[in-house]
């Protein structure tokens, strides 16, 4: 691509047509799979391996497959048998919310979702848009929860599914923000004492694996209580998510604070602003706006450590992907479960990181 | 709370900037300090009430539950520490060999998305988006059960070539039988390694002084194999092979690797893999392609250009992510508790249950990890000072 | 660094609020919050699963509602906490469960530095092995060398690491913390055999895709005794759960199920009329109601009905009575007398 072309005069230009072969279809192939020995190469032998796959892989998917059937008739047949997900979509999707009330937490979930489709304009950033958002969760909570406006009261420890794991990516990075960016104001902050403990605490969490912080949420925190307290498991949960994402976040957010230049901050001392006064009004607003793009990444994360869940027993959607899987009449279809269990993730974390990138374009 | 106080009567202090300071640190020192100090004397006082018991002598006990497999000797009869060390060191086998295997298939990934091959770079850049946006755990999960559902028993193992074994009990390949001449072998490699590391140091400053250029790569590459061999042979060429054997239940002899072990591997490694892969892309793509092309027109020949141009550079750009890549794949590697494979979290999680002592397994776990952090990021840090620009 | 307090304010407050209050004894509290809270298995069938629809099953299920049945005479004023093994203790410790029955067998260290309390024992267990039948054992004696697949964590990881031991054999564990997993991984082949308590291997026997492919070797390694768990010092509390337990015994001693309870309040039987409340007395001296027992029954049964529903010959466990048989049947089920 880079060679220059033997061009002898530019009048031949005009009157000799490029060859076939370098435009249409066949310019494309040639200049983009078979350009030179080795990329040809390449391409034979990712096009064999491709042809190796893909059919056989979409017969199990679609062709073969069974769609509403027992269990029975799946044990049978040579394809998927998506109707494990058929069977038990609801408790997958919802836990052990109660059976006849599994409308509330769907429309607390379409109730996000549309929350997250407004927000994607940058237009709307607004102060009603977080007002929006602030009503939009205690309508989500008042759902989950009941117990107000005549709906029936359920319990948290009846929560699971996907809404447990929206609801944990979610508030974990809502409540995580603040908590983060004192964190990184502290980090960057004059004062030794208040600099070491911010250090000390982003370090130590950036340090150790999730599963430890869950760990300590399930097993030990509640010894760290007095007598008589205790906090829901899931609350416990979300206070370990909350506590790792906040020390990512501060990190992230230090990035944006070093990112705004010193004339900044001298400006606004010059205008007599205190410290207050000229991170809320001066620096925060530049600096947030910078962080966007990594923040959704992290969001993006940790959407998906929520399934780390699991391994302190709590019924996210993968822990009751895995209940519905030890079901005798459901066993053994581990593939189907796992790859809807898949294509969930990927849609999420797909279109948010698609998004990210269109900010990271945009801002 | 105590600020206030402080401040009212005093007004000289609220507007003197660095005596507030103090007041400030002072009150979040408090605070911090009050709720250290409320939690820790709940948690003793819940301790002694339900009187469970505490501190570490339980490390000194007999562990009493096996450990699926293990780098040193350690059977059930070893103490609970014995059994710890077990698990560090294969979590730090796991996270070794993923490290050196996720940078290797990352390079190899992003170098492909930037593929002028049209279906090599989608195929790369399909790769990346599936694996990035798949969870860990789920991706172990899955590749565990691929394992053990699709590999057939011992008795039908699957030989790919002779001598080499794979069924459903893990991979098993032989290994030379031990004899002294491998010791010899190694102590040449060493010192192989030495000469070329002179070597090169040498042919630098020639190159600087006198401007010739000396073959390093194959020189050095003659005196890494030839050395060995040539010890190997002195010490006569010892040819036994311990080749894995079908007896009773498993394979016996060679060098078997579980299931666990290849699966927590695979899934580490193919999805640390993506984001490295993203890491190298995005550290090519920022060197210029004037770099490249000043390089060409000096008539440096295209490895040459890879090598002394735009790796230096892109190198400066990739190490610092590329370095919490690896302490991810390290932390990463606690999920082996949900398949099975015996690493440090796993087997501190069999302590805590068997000794009910939490507390103390808990920061075990946490103290391992945080130097496991500090051990990696100090190695990167003193590489990256390394091959930082220069400036002259 | 204002806000900093703020959080601090804001993160007591959510403590608070989220606390439930424990004063006195864990009875008086269990009545002032309306409902017993119970830590379960979660995933092991017959002992504590939920079904498709989420409602919870099982043997240690039915005990969990029977002190409900005693406490409130309603078994449905009741929770369920799923714990996993390494929570279980804990979760019990901490009070986040006010009982644990989650088959935890009985052993000195449990009941000493862990700081538990045993009620009477709702299922006698062993340990046993598993094997395909197509490797043509005969006993866990021919096991040496074998690759053995064990629940992490267990009484049962070190029985058979001691069993192997004291016969000199080697073993090779797979431990996977998960049951469905752990099973999954047998089935397919991962192991030669599994080895758990024989009830939980009958479970694992009848999910196999086909159960007839695996036998049992006739060896059982141990003793486990598994039986409902209390926070070690509340004696009251114990009492309860402990003589909740001795009821469902009782009642199948003296002949009472829940479909002739409401005749045997007529009995002129004296041990009867004691055990259901006619001839009051027991139910004060326990701080329950003097109809505790008759409302277990009532509603749950005795303990022969919870052991045909749970884990009987009808159900996919298929399970014998053998040990868990009445004293007069050649088991070791035993009651003393409610007097």
């Amino acid at each position: 691509m880079t060679q220059p072309s033997n061009l002898s005069s530019p009048a031949q230009i005009d009157d000799i047509r490029p060859p076939l072969t370098s435009i249409g279809v066949i310019g494309w192939i040639k200049s983009n799979l078979f350009n030179g020995l080795f990329n040809s190469v390449l391409t034979l032998v990712t096009f064999f391996f491709l042809c190796k796959i893909v059919p056989p892989l979409i017969r199990w998917i679609f062709i073969d497959s069974l769609w509403s059937s027992t269990s029975t008739e799946c044990r049978s047949a040579s394809g998927a048998c998506w109707s494990i997900i058929s069977a038990n979509y609801r408790f997958i999707l919802f836990g052990f919310f109660p059976y006849e009330l599994q409308w509330r937490p769907l429309s607390a979930m379409i109730l996000l979702i549309g929350l997250l489709l407004i927000s994607r304009h940058r237009r709307m950033w607004s102060k009603t848009l977080f007002y929006a958002w602030t009503a939009g969760l205690f309508f989500m909570a008042v759902l989950m929860k009941g117990g107000i406006f005549g709906l029936a009261p359920v319990e948290s420890t009846q929560w699971g599914g996907l809404p447990l794991t929206f609801l944990l990516a979610v508030f974990g990075l809502a409540a995580a923000y603040p908590l983060g960016v004192l964190l990184a104001l502290g980090r960057r902050s004059r004062m030794p004492a208040i600099k070491l403990l911010s250090i000390i605490y982003i370090e130590m969490i950036r340090g150790v694996p999730l599963v430890s912080l869950l760990f300590m949420s399930a097993v030990i925190f509640p010894l760290f209580l007095p007598e008589g307290l205790t906090i829901n498991k899931i609350l416990r949960a979300q206070a370990a998510i909350i506590m790792f994402t906040a020390a990512y976040i501060a990190e992230v957010v230090r990035g944006g604070l070093q990112g705004i230049a010193k004339g900044q901050y001298e400006a606004a001392e010059s205008l007599g602003l205190n410290y207050v006064q000229t991170m809320r009004l001066i620096i925060l607003p530049q600096a947030l706006k910078i962080v966007i793009p990594p923040s959704v990444s992290i969001l993006i994360s940790a959407f998906k450590d929520t399934s780390l869940v699991v391994i302190i027993g709590l019924y996210d959607i993968l822990k009751t992907t895995q209940t519905t899987l030890a079901n005798p009449s459901w066993m053994g279809f581990s593939r189907e479960a796992f790859f809807f269990l898949s294509c969930i993730y990927f849609v999420c974390c797909y279109t948010m990181s698609n998004y990210s990138r269109k900010l990271e374009k945009e801002l | 709370m105590s600020s206030t106080k402080q401040t009212e009567n005093s007004i000289p202090f609220w507007q003197d900037p660095s005596r507030r300071a103090i007041v400030y640190q002072l009150a979040t020192l408090a605070v911090v300090g009050f709720i250290a100090y409320y939690l820790f004397s709940n948690t003793v006082t819940n301790l002694q009430r339900q009187s469970i018991a505490t501190g570490f002598h339980f490390l000194e006990k007999e562990a009493s539950f096996e450990v699926g497999e293990s780098l040193i000797r350690y059977s059930a009869a070893d103490s609970y520490a014995r059994a710890l060390l077990v698990g560090i060191l294969n979590t730090i086998k796991v996270a070794f060999v993923g490290i050196v295997l996720t940078v290797v298939l990352g390079t190899f990934v992003g170098i492909a998305r930037l593929s002028s091959n049209w279906l090599v770079s989608r195929m790369a850049a399909a790769y990346i988006e599936f694996f990035q946006d798949i969870p860990i755990l789920l991706q172990l999960i899955f590749w565990y059960a691929v394992f053990y559902d699709s590999l057939p028993a011992p008795r039908n193992a699957l030989e790919p070539f002779p001598g080499m074994f794979l069924c459903n009990r893990g991979l098993a390949f032989g290994v030379p039988e031990p004899h002294p001449a491998y010791g010899y072998v190694a102590v040449a490699f060493l010192a192989g390694c030495l000469c070329v590391y002179f070597l090169r140091k040498w042919a630098r400053i020639r190159q600087d002084r006198t401007g010739l250029a000396f073959p390093v790569f194959s020189t050095g590459s003659a005196v890494l194999l030839g050395f060995p061999l040539i010890t190997w042979f002195v010490f006569g060429a010892p040819t036994a092979m311990n080749m894995p054997r079908l007896s009773g239940f498993n394979f016996t002899g060679g060098l078997t690797v579980s299931p666990e072990f290849t699966a927590l591997l695979l899934g580490l490694v193919l999805y640390t893999a993506a984001f490295v892969a993203e890491i190298v892309r995005s550290g090519i793509q920022a060197v210029s392609k004037g770099q490249t092309e000043a390089a060409m027109s000096l008539g440096l020949k295209p490895w040459q250009t890879l090598n002394l141009v735009i790796l230096p550079q892109s190198l400066r750009i990739i190490v610092p992510p590329l370095t919490s890549q690896m302490l991810n794949l390290t932390k990463n590697s606690s999920l082996a508790v949900a398949i099975g494979f015996p690493d440090f979290v796993s087997v501190a999680n069999t302590t805590i249950n068997q000794t009910g002592q939490a507390i103390e397994g808990v920061a075990l776990i946490m103290v391992v990890y945080l130097i496991f952090s500090l051990v990696t990021s100090a190695f990167m840090n003193w590489y990256n000072k390394k091959i930082a620009l220069i400036e002259r | 660094m204002k806000l900093r307090k703020l959080w601090v304010c804001a993160f007591v407050v959510v403590m608070v609020l989220a606390a439930g209050s424990i004063s006195a004894g864990t009875l008086d509290d269990i009545k002032a919050k309306g409902f017993v809270q119970v830590g379960v298995n979660g995933q092991l069938a017959g002992f504590g699963i939920p079904d498709e629809k989420g409602e919870w099953k099982g043997l240690d299920v039915d005990t969990g509602r029977a002190i409900a049945a005693a406490v409130f005479g309603d078994a449905k004023k009741i929770k369920f906490v799923p714990l996993t093994a390494v929570q279980r203790f804990t979760a019990l410790q901490s009070g986040e469960v006010d009982v644990l029955c989650r088959n935890a067998t009985i052993i000195l260290s449990r009941d000493t530095a862990q700081g538990l309390d045993f009620a009477q024992v709702n299922y006698y267990d062993g340990q046993g092995f598993l094997v395909p039948k197509k490797m043509n054992i005969k006993s866990a004696k021919e096991l040496n060398g074998a690759t053995v697949c064990v629940l992490p964590g267990t009484t049962t990881e070190q029985n058979v690491a001691d069993y192997f031991r004291s016969n000199n054999m080697k073993m090779k564990p797979v431990v996977i913390e998960n049951n469905a997993e752990l099973n999954k991984a047998f089935f397919a082949g991962r192991c030669d055999c599994l080895t758990s308590d024989t009830s939980q291997l009958a479970g694992a026997k009848s999910v196999a895709p086909n159960p007839s492919d695996y036998i049992f070797l006739p060896e059982i390694i141990s003793k486990e005794p598994l039986a409902p768990a209390v926070r070690h010092g509340d004696n009251q509390w114990k009492d309860v759960v402990n003589w909740t337990v001795l009821a469902l015994i009782n009642a199948e001693e003296l002949g009472i199920s829940s479909k002739n309870v409401d005749e045997m309040l007529k009995s002129s039987n004296p041990s009867i009329q004691r055990f259901l409340g006619v001839v009051p007395g027991n139910g004060k001296a326990l701080g329950l109601e003097e109809n505790f027992a008759y409302n277990i029954i009532k509603q749950v049964g005795n303990y022969a009905e919870v052991f045909d529903r749970n884990v009987g010959p009808s159900t996919p466990l298929g399970l014998d009575r053998g040990y868990n048989a009445l004293w007069t049947k050649g088991g070791l089920m035993y009651s003393p007398d409610f007097k």
